[in-house]
């Protein structure tokens, strides 16, 4: 099972962050970076697989500036065999544009399967795992919540609105992960010992046109101050009437 | 003066009010822009024509109905080479898809077709004379992007509930069209649409939502917030990461940064704290009701209303409060 995860290194929403001078970034000031969310589910998909089938590895691939190389690092550390980074200045917000840039690199990998998480934190577009199988021409299933590979094949679950589908489909093929299948593993010490020795090769983006630009980044309204209605349950009446007269939602 | 295109959406012979969304959408953009042609694509099991007609009153003037048996359910890519031909062809300016599950699957995967510029998950919608400028929520919600979309046709997936379509009352004139690729060659084949549990109202589409969290201190005692959210008559039961983590609720339920974010009218928070995580998914709701026994949980910082005290007091009251407001006892 020869498998690749595409991941992304995003900046740690957790954290209060500000907009910078140029109005459409985010303040770097004190800003930390881990890898994606979703992409962390993906890669630990990947581990499993390779676990399961008891041959195979996990390529993990990201692309942006040399800060990348530090969450190929922490996917390697997870167990993945190998980092690509592919080198770009900045990360561009056209998810076609990222989606050319992969397919350039996955389209001779021959790789069984190639995971990318839901969507990343950070742009919130899901659209680069989608773009990058339709390039490559091979199958897609996006947004998968469970998982089972058998004799060239696999069966998942894509959770939509109040129902679930069952999809089928042959490998290889490209999948985007949601959350609910696999909680990422942390790295062990032997795994980070390991991941100092294990290949990490950088070359440049080959990045498609931007069509998609940032004009004005901000932070959304405040929120006015709420109020205490009161204490315990005799606080539900005058709940209620206000639920009622002034928010009007009852 | 621009023509138009968006997708409407539909499941099981229905059209979703998404599809009312993305066409409205449509309107609105083409108006903008002078006043093009509105056309929308529906696609569905045989029978799906019969609502075509349902689309003018949101500003289609014209509805393409494409039906085969395999669209009984969704078929990406046979849908997807369908509307990249009809968008190619018909030399559409813009075109819109919701970003629903299925949107967000179909709506990428057109834009490569079409080797177009994509938006996601937008808010809002301007025409300019040589861009598409859109607004999009990131980092988990936190900041709103502003986004200039270059190039013709600029594909746009709407956020669900996001946009309101205005009345516009046409009389669209119905063709049909057959699929551009065959269904049965499809790779990815959707074979069966499983329900989720007893829950009848969907987290994304629910008016309102009922949450709960750690302060519930047991599975079982999910109910209180069940009974709550029946009290409503149309509330969704949604839950905190802890506690989907913990399996007392599915995964499917959570929302937060890393479940799903959601925008009702009324979220009622029960026994949940306020991690940054969790109010990524709900800080756009238009009123926030708050219960928690921690009169500094950082929940009552957003939260219109707050009562504080004990929740297997409190929660009881409200309910028995909302039935007779509702008149749901």
């Amino acid at each position: 099972m020869k498998i690749a995860a595409c991941i992304k290194r995003v900046p740690d929403t957790e954290m209060r962050f500000g907009i910078a001078g140029d109005g459409k970034s985010l303040d770097p000031a004190g800003l930390k970076y881990d890898i994606s969310d979703f992409d962390g589910y993906a890669v630990e998909v990947g581990l499993r697989l390779v676990e399961k089938a008891g041959s195979g590895d996990v390529t993990v691939i990201s692309l942006g500036p040399d800060g990348v190389q530090e969450t190929l690092r922490k996917a390697i550390s997870m167990g993945a065999e190998r980092g690509v980074q592919l080198k770009s200045d900045a990360i561009p917000f056209d998810s076609l544009a990222i989606a050319r840039a992969l397919a350039a690199e996955l389209k001779d990998g021959g790789y069984d399967l190639i995971l990318f998480g839901r969507q990343a934190t950070d742009s919130a577009n899901g659209a680069v795992g989608v773009m990058t199988a339709h390039l490559l021409g091979l199958p897609c299933v996006s947004a998968i919540s469970q998982l089972d590979i058998a004799d060239g094949r696999g069966t998942a679950r894509r959770e939509l609105e109040g129902v679930s589908e069952v999809v089928e489909f042959p490998l290889p093929a490209v999948l985007t992960i949601d959350e609910g299948i696999a909680r990422p593993r942390l790295p062990s010490l032997k795994g980070i010992m390991a991941a100092k020795k294990k290949p990490l090769d950088a070359r440049p983006a080959q990045l498609g046109a931007e069509r998609l630009g940032v004009v004005k980044l901000e932070l959304p309204p405040e929120r006015a101050a709420g109020r205490i209605v009161g204490e315990g349950p005799d606080a539900v009446p005058e709940l209620v009437r206000l639920l009622k007269t002034e928010a009007k939602v009852l | 003066m621009a023509d138009v295109f968006a997708f409407a959406e539909s499941r099981a012979g229905e059209l979703r009010s998404v599809a009312f969304e993305a066409v409205g959408a449509a309107r609105q953009a083409a108006d903008a822009s002078g006043g093009g042609s509105v056309t929308a694509l529906l696609m569905g099991a045989p029978g799906a024509a019969s609502h075509a007609a349902e689309l003018g009153r949101v500003g289609a003037d014209v509805v393409v109905v494409v039906e085969h048996p395999a669209f009984a359910r969704y078929n990406p890519e046979s849908y997807a080479e369908t509307a990249a031909t009809r968008i190619r062809d018909g030399g559409f300016r813009a075109a819109f898809f919701s970003a629903s599950a299925e949107g967000r699957d179909l709506a990428p995967r057109v834009a490569a077709a079409l080797d177009a510029g994509l938006a996601s998950d937008v808010t809002s919608v301007s025409v300019e004379a040589d861009a598409i400028v859109v607004r999009h929520p990131v980092f988990t919600g936190k900041a709103i992007a502003t986004l200039r979309l270059a190039g013709s046709p600029a594909i746009i997936t709407l956020r669900p509930g996001a946009l309101t379509p205005v009345d516009a009352q046409k009389t669209p004139r119905i063709e049909t069209a057959a699929p551009a690729s065959d269904p049965g060659a499809s790779r990815v084949v959707v074979k069966e649409l499983v329900t989720r549990g007893a829950a009848t109202v969907d987290l994304a589409e629910a008016r309102t939502i009922v949450a709960g969290g750690r302060g519930l201190r047991a599975a079982e005692n999910f109910s209180l917030v069940e009974e709550l959210a029946a009290a409503f008559g149309d509330a969704a039961v949604g839950a905190t990461r802890a506690v989907t983590d913990d399996g007392w609720r599915p995964a499917t339920d959570q929302i937060g940064q890393t479940g799903r974010v959601v925008s009702p009218v009324l979220y009622v928070a029960v026994g949940i704290s306020g991690a940054i995580q969790h109010l990524a998914g709900m800080r756009t709701a238009r009123t926030i009701v708050a219960i928690n026994r921690d009169k500094d949980a950082p929940i009552f910082k957003l939260a219109d209303y707050g009562i504080v005290g004990d929740l297997f007091e409190i929660v009881p009251r409200l309910t028995e409060e909302v039935r007779k407001a509702k008149g749901t006892g």
